[in-house]
C-alpha cells in the first residue's frame, strides 16, 4: 500500500505530478474543444432547419461523414492529410516544410465529431419551438437575427442542455483518443508511467478512476447549468 | 345559386421563381466545396492507383473487414448476455443489488473504452504468474481475445441501459392488468412487457451497434490487426493518405448501409403502429 502511495507522490520518485499534468491537458484540450463545436454544430442546426433544400443536403453530408467515421480515424485523416496538405501549402508559400501539432489536430477533429452531433441535439430543439414564438416576435417588430438571439436562443439553450451534457461527457472521454498521436494527456501519462514502473494494472485503474472523477465534477456542473436553465420554469 | 359550387375560372397562381436568397448561395457554395472534396478524393483514389499496393495490402484490408465485423458481432452478442443481469439489477429494488449494478454500469459508461481496453489489456500483464496458474493466460495474452472482452463489458453496459430504460418505459397498467387476469410475473415479463419494451429499445440498439462499429477501431491500438489495424499497417509501410481515405470509405459504407438497413427492419416490425 505505502509502495502504492510513493508511485503517486508528487515529485522525482512518484507519478502524481505527471497524471495531474495529464488531467490538466485532457481537461483543457475538452474545454478548448467545446465552444468551436458548439458553434459549428449550432450552424449546421441552423442549415439543417433553412427552407433551401441545398443548405440542408450539404449539411445532411458533413453530418453523415462525421457521424460515420470512427473518431479515431477522423483524427488520423485531419493528423496525417492536415500534415501532407499543409506542408505541400508551407513549401509553395515559405519553401519549409510544416509541423502539424497534435493538439490542434486533436482539437479540430475532436470538434468536427461533437459538432455532428451537437446539430442534431439542436435540431431537436428546435423542434421544441413553436411557431407561434417567432410570430410573435415578428410582430413586435423584431429582425430576424434579434428573434433568433432574444428569443429562439434562450428557449433553445434550455431545450439542448440535457442532449449537450451527454455530449460534453462523451468528448471528455474521446479525449483519450488524442493520447495516439502523441499528445501527453492523462492516458498517454499513465502508459508513460506503466512503461517505467510495470504496474499496468494500478495505473490504469488510476486513470480510468481520475476519468471518472472527471465525470462526476462534470454532473455536478452540469446539474447547476440545468438549474440555471430551468430557472424561468417554475416548479409543476 | 350557391357561389361555391361556381368553378373557378381564374388560373392557378403561377409557382414562385426561386430567389437568389443568402441561404440558397451559401447552400450552393457548401455543396460545390462537398462536390470539390468528393472529386479530389476521387481523383487521389485515381491517380493512386497501385496494383502493386493493392495486390500487397487490398487482401489484408479485406481479412481487416473480416476481423471488425467478427469483433463487433461477438462484443455486441456477448454484451447483450451480460447486459441482461445488469439491466435485472438496475431495475431491483434491492437497494445492494441495484447499487452493484449502477456501479458497474457508471464504471463503463464513464471511462473511456481506450482505457478500459488498456486496463484489461496490458494490467493482465502485471497478473501473469496468477493467470497462468488459473490457465487463463492464452486468453489474457491474446489482444483480439482481450479487446472482445472489453468491448462486451463495455457495451453490456449501454445495453443495459437501453434495456432497463425501455422496460421502466411500459406503463404499469400492463403489470397490472396482467396481473388482474393471474398471469405470473415470468409470463407477464416475457409475454406481455418484453415485446412492448424491446421495440422502443430497436432505435437505440442500432445506434448501440453502430457506435461499436466505430469504437472497435480502438482495438487496433492494441495491435489487433482489424480493418483499423490492417490501415495503419498499410500507412506505416507505404505513408500513403489514399489507405486512410479507402478506410474511411469502407467505415461510412459500413455504418450506412447497417443504419438503413436497420431503418427499414424497424419500419417493418413496428408496422402495426403506425396509421
Amino acid at each position: 500500500m505505502a509502495n502504492y502511495m510513493e508511485l503517486l507522490s508528487f515529485g522525482d520518485s512518484g507519478w502524481g505530478d505527471e497524471l495531474a499534468r495529464g488531467v490538466l491537458v485532457t481537461v483543457t484540450l475538452a474545454i478548448a474543444t467545446l465552444p468551436l463545436g458548439l458553434l459549428i454544430g449550432f450552424l449546421i442546426a441552423l442549415a439543417k432547419n433553412s427552407s433551401e433544400p441545398l443548405l440542408r443536403n450539404a449539411a445532411h453530408v458533413y453530418t453523415t461523414i462525421f457521424r460515420g467515421l470512427p473518431e479515431l480515424l477522423t483524427l488520423f485523416l485531419i493528423y496525417y492529410g492536415g500534415q501532407i496538405a499543409m506542408s505541400a501549402l508551407w513549401r509553395l508559400l515559405f519553401g519549409y516544410p510544416f509541423e502539424i501539432n497534435s493538439y490542434l489536430a486533436g482539437m479540430i477533429a475532436l470538434a468536427l465529431v461533437f459538432s455532428s452531433y451537437a446539430s442534431e441535439v439542436f435540431l431537436s430543439a428546435f423542434k421544441g419551438i413553436t411557431l407561434g414564438q417567432y410570430e410573435g416576435a415578428y410582430a413586435l417588430g423584431l429582425s430576424r437575427s434579434r428573434t433568433m438571439l432574444l428569443v429562439i436562443l434562450p428557449q433553445l439553450v434550455r431545450l439542448a442542455l440535457p442532449g449537450l451534457s451527454n455530449l460534453w461527457l462523451n468528448l471528455l472521454k474521446d479525449t483519450s483518443l488524442v493520447s495516439v498521436i502523441g499528445l501527453t494527456d492523462l492516458l498517454r501519462n499513465t502508459n508513460i508511467a506503466v512503461g517505467v514502473t510495470k504496474q499496468a494494472f494500478f495505473f490504469f485503474f488510476v486513470a480510468c478512476s481520475l476519468y471518472l472523477v472527471m465525470s462526476i465534477i462534470s454532473s455536478f456542473g452540469l446539474r447547476r447549468v440545468s438549474a440555471w436553465a430551468e430557472r424561468g420554469q417554475g416548479r409543476h | 345559386m350557391s357561389y361555391i359550387d361556381a368553378p373557378s375560372t381564374e388560373r392557378p397562381p403561377a409557382a414562385l421563381r426561386r430567389r437568389w436568397t443568402a441561404a440558397r448561395f451559401t447552400g450552393l457554395a457548401l455543396m460545390a466545396l462537398w462536390a470539390l472534396l468528393g472529386l479530389s478524393i476521387v481523383y487521389i483514389l485515381v491517380v493512386g492507383y497501385d496494383p502493386e499496393k493493392l495486390a500487397k495490402y487490398g487482401p489484408r484490408i479485406l481479412s481487416g473487414i473480416g476481423v471488425t465485423l467478427k469483433l463487433v458481432v461477438m462484443s455486441v452478442l456477448l454484451g447483450a448476455l451480460i447486459s441482461i443481469p445488469v439491466a435485472a439489477g438496475r431495475l431491483s429494488s434491492n437497494p445492494i443489488i441495484g447499487g452493484i449494478a449502477f456501479g458497474y454500469s457508471y464504471f463503463f459508461r464513464g471511462t473511456p473504452l481506450l482505457a478500459q481496453t488498456f486496463l484489461v489489456y496490458y494490467g493482465a500483464g502485471q497478473f501473469t504468474d496468477t493467470l497462468k496458474a488459473v490457465g487463463l493466460w492464452v486468453f489474457f495474452r491474446d489482444a483480439y481475445f482481450c479487446a472482445v472482452l472489453t468491448f462486451s463489458l463495455n457495451t453490456a453496459a449501454y445495453q443495459a441501459e437501453i434495456l432497463a430504460g425501455a422496460i421502466r418505459a411500459v406503463p404499469s397498467g400492463q403489470w397490472q392488468a396482467a396481473d388482474s387476469l393471474g398471469l405470473r410475473p415470468f409470463t407477464t415479463m416475457f409475454k406481455i412487457v418484453l415485446p412492448q419494451a424491446l421495440i422502443t429499445a430497436l432505435r437505440p440498439y442500432g445506434n448501440e451497434v453502430i457506435l461499436m462499429i466505430k469504437a472497435s477501431a480502438i482495438a487496433s491500438i492494441i495491435t489487433v490487426l482489424d480493418l483499423m489495424g490492417q490501415t495503419r499497417y498499410a500507412f506505416s509501410k507505404t505513408y500513403d493518405l489514399q489507405i486512410y481515405i479507402w478506410a474511411a470509405v469502407i467505415y461510412l459504407v459500413t455504418v450506412e448501409v447497417l443504419r438503413r438497413l436497420w431503418e427499414l427492419m424497424e419500419r417493418r416490425l413496428t408496422r402495426h403502429l403506425r396509421r
